[in-house]
């Protein structure tokens, strides 16, 4: 088996075409030494990555900012309504679910959360939108990490600790000990807490006991937005979501939840497919921009392939050259597209703290997918050029 | 002593279906080492497809050429490109030299062809540059050079890796009377020996007192072979 897989290599070797240093340098060199025409494909290339990795980003931001409040809370499993998509659409469950829960064998501990939406006065007498989240009272699972203040002081008379994120200055910036009105109540902050995301929809964040919550917050006959769950072992999650289908409820560990709220937005909203369409858009532009310069680099250039040719150039030789040409630019362009949208992104976000967007991997693998795809296709019709140019041509002038 | 190019009823039809008269019809004749060959002819007659077929760019419908006792027609095209690398040099009418390369990378290019790398290329250009009268004018862009001084560049190239033949199409098309025959004269003197051949396509009846001997065609035929004024 492996004598033969040796063969096979070796075969493979001694006939596929070798390719030399010196033909990549000669293509570079021809490359970069039209400067004109490689800072046209540069840019062109540089810009549509820049908006195709813009464009993903600003969505990766969104789709992480959607998914915040399961971020920062953490739990391992959440326990909703089946039709609820995202956290901001939590249908209440009555209190047995909690207890149903805590009767699972597998379940460590299990305690419910409050989530919903309150309207702040502020000093000035506006009025401020606020998300407010209530924690078990017992345990307060989930809550933030605290900069100033106590946790336990969230127990005190109307205690809210308030999230210091980019949404912080719509309340004033309020410091410990700050009074305000919460839906017709008095509420003082007790404490400031820092989280992992900010929020998508621009609201400052609070938060309280589930008991408060349930009755600062106008609501509704239950009250249990979601149960979290803390599993004995991941062996037992399989379990837990087996025993809470059977009751009509839905258990989603975070990362499950998360995806279901990606989705929400991706094919629900029209934003996903907003953003697709401007990502082809995007490609669109970079492959025409590429595509065109680079056709015309070797339209211009054709003679010099063609005597290439007639020297003593093979045609795999030629190929190489030109594909390597052609994924040089690219590659550059992609390196100088991810680092300005980069730049772009620190920008936004140094002016405007609640600026969506992040590089994930996956922007960069499908830029970099993209950039392939630019690079094969405008070298393929490059290749196709010169490949029916005969060095024939040349001499007959 | 084999002839450097042996060429037997070469013929070469274009269009689809071989109607009307040939480019070139049933052509023989055989280039010798040591020796300087015109093919001469109004325009039209077939020269520049026969130089063609001659120097294996343009395959012919019939016959046969050889070239380091090969018929190089069949040859893959690989074997082909390896072969014109190797022992054909060629001085094309426009030069065809890389405007954005220098002087010297344009005279290196059949060296980096031949695997070569750039610093190597350029140490082993660098003489031929010198034996064209360019010396000091490596780095010049060949836009900055005048027509005659192209014309050597394109020599230069032709030359850098010592091919036993080299081929030339009209060499004085764009150069003045003097300047012409002085670049004709000097391809002979620091080329031809008797290990090489030069094939000239011309109409310039200016250098023709270089030739060994002249081929006239017309029509895609030869019609006579004279001893040039050099013999």
């Amino acid at each position: 088996m492996t004598k033969d897989v040796v063969g096979i290599v070796k075969r493979i070797n001694s006939t596929w075409p070798r390719v030399r240093l010196s033909h990549l340098s000669l293509a570079f060199k021809l490359l970069v030494s039209d400067r004109s025409k490689f800072t046209s494909l540069l840019l062109g290339i540089t810009f549509a990555v820049f908006l195709m990795v813009q464009m993903t980003s600003m969505f990766a931001g969104v789709l992480k900012r959607a998914s915040a409040t399961i971020i920062n809370v953490g739990a391992p499993i959440w326990v909703m309504d089946p039709a609820v998509s995202t956290v901001g659409s939590a249908i209440p469950m009555p209190d047995y679910v909690v207890e149903y829960a805590r009767s699972i064998e597998g379940v460590k501990f299990a305690v419910p959360m409050y989530s919903g939406g309150g309207m702040v006065k502020l000093p000035s007498g506006d009025y401020q939108a606020v998300t407010v989240l209530g924690l078990d009272d017992s345990s307060l699972y989930g809550a933030p990490r605290l900069t100033k203040g106590q946790i336990a002081d969230v127990y005190a008379e109307n205690g809210f600790i308030v999230v210091a994120d980019s949404e912080y200055a719509k309340l004033n910036r309020p410091p410990v000990g700050a009074e305000f009105e919460l839906d017709d109540h008095r509420a003082v902050i007790v404490g400031i807490a820092v989280v992992n995301s900010a929020g998508l929809f621009g609201v400052p964040t609070l938060y309280t006991t589930y008991s408060r919550a349930r009755q600062y917050i106008p609501s509704t006959r239950y009250t249990a937005s979601f149960i979290l769950i803390e599993p004995k072992s991941t062996q037992d999650v399989p379990e837990i979501k087996a025993r809470l289908q059977e009751l009509g409820y839905l258990a989603l560990t975070d990362q499950e939840f998360i995806e279901r709220t990606s989705d929400y937005y991706k094919f629900k909203t029209g934003m996903g497919v907003n953003i697709l369409l401007m990502t082809i858009i995007s490609f669109i532009v970079g492959l025409s921009l590429s595509g065109q310069t680079f056709y015309s680099f070797i339209q211009e250039n054709l003679d010099k392939f063609g005597a290439l040719k007639a020297i003593g150039a093979k045609n795999h030789e030629l190929v190489t050259i030109i594909l390597f040409q052609s994924f040089v630019v690219s590659l550059m362009g992609l390196g100088l597209g991810v680092g300005y949208c980069t730049v772009v992104i620190g920008v936004a976000r140094s002016v405007l703290p609640n600026y969506a967007a992040i590089i994930t991997p996956f922007n960069l693998g499908l830029a970099f997918v993209m950039v392939v795809i630019i690079a094969a296709l405008s070298g393929y019709f490059g290749v196709r050029r010169v490949l029916k140019i005969e060095p024939f041509d040349i001499f007959r002038g | 002593m084999s002839a450097a190019i042996d060429i037997q009823n070469v013929t070469r039809w274009f269009g689809e279906d071989h109607t009307g008269r040939p480019a070139v019809a049933h052509v023989s004749f055989e280039v010798r080492f040591g020796e300087m060959l015109y093919i001469v002819g109004p325009s039209g007659s077939g020269k520049t497809t026969l130089l063609s077929i001659i120097s294996g760019i343009l395959r012919p419908d019939e016959g046969r050429v050889v070239i380091a006792e090969r018929n190089i027609w069949q040859l893959t095209p690989d074997e082909l490109a390896e072969l014109r690398l190797a022992h054909i040099g060629f001085v094309f009418q426009d030069f065809h030299l890389f405007p954005r390369l220098t002087t010297l990378e344009n005279v290196a290019i059949p060296l980096i062809l031949a695997g070569k790398t750039w610093p190597e290329a350029l140490a082993l250009s660098r003489p031929y540059l010198q034996v064209v009268g360019l010396n000091g004018k490596e780095e010049l862009m060949p836009m900055k050079l005048s027509g005659g001084e192209q014309q050597r560049v394109a020599i230069a190239r032709a030359m850098v890796l010592q091919p036993q033949i080299l081929v030339l199409d009209e060499p004085t098309a764009s150069l003045d009377g003097d300047t012409g025959r002085r670049i004709v004269q000097f391809i002979q003197t620091e080329f031809l020996n008797d290990q090489r051949a030069i094939v000239i396509v011309t109409h310039d009846a200016r250098i023709e007192e270089f030739a060994h001997r002249i081929l006239y065609m017309e029509d895609g035929q030869l019609t006579r072979i004279e001893k040039g004024k050099t013999i």
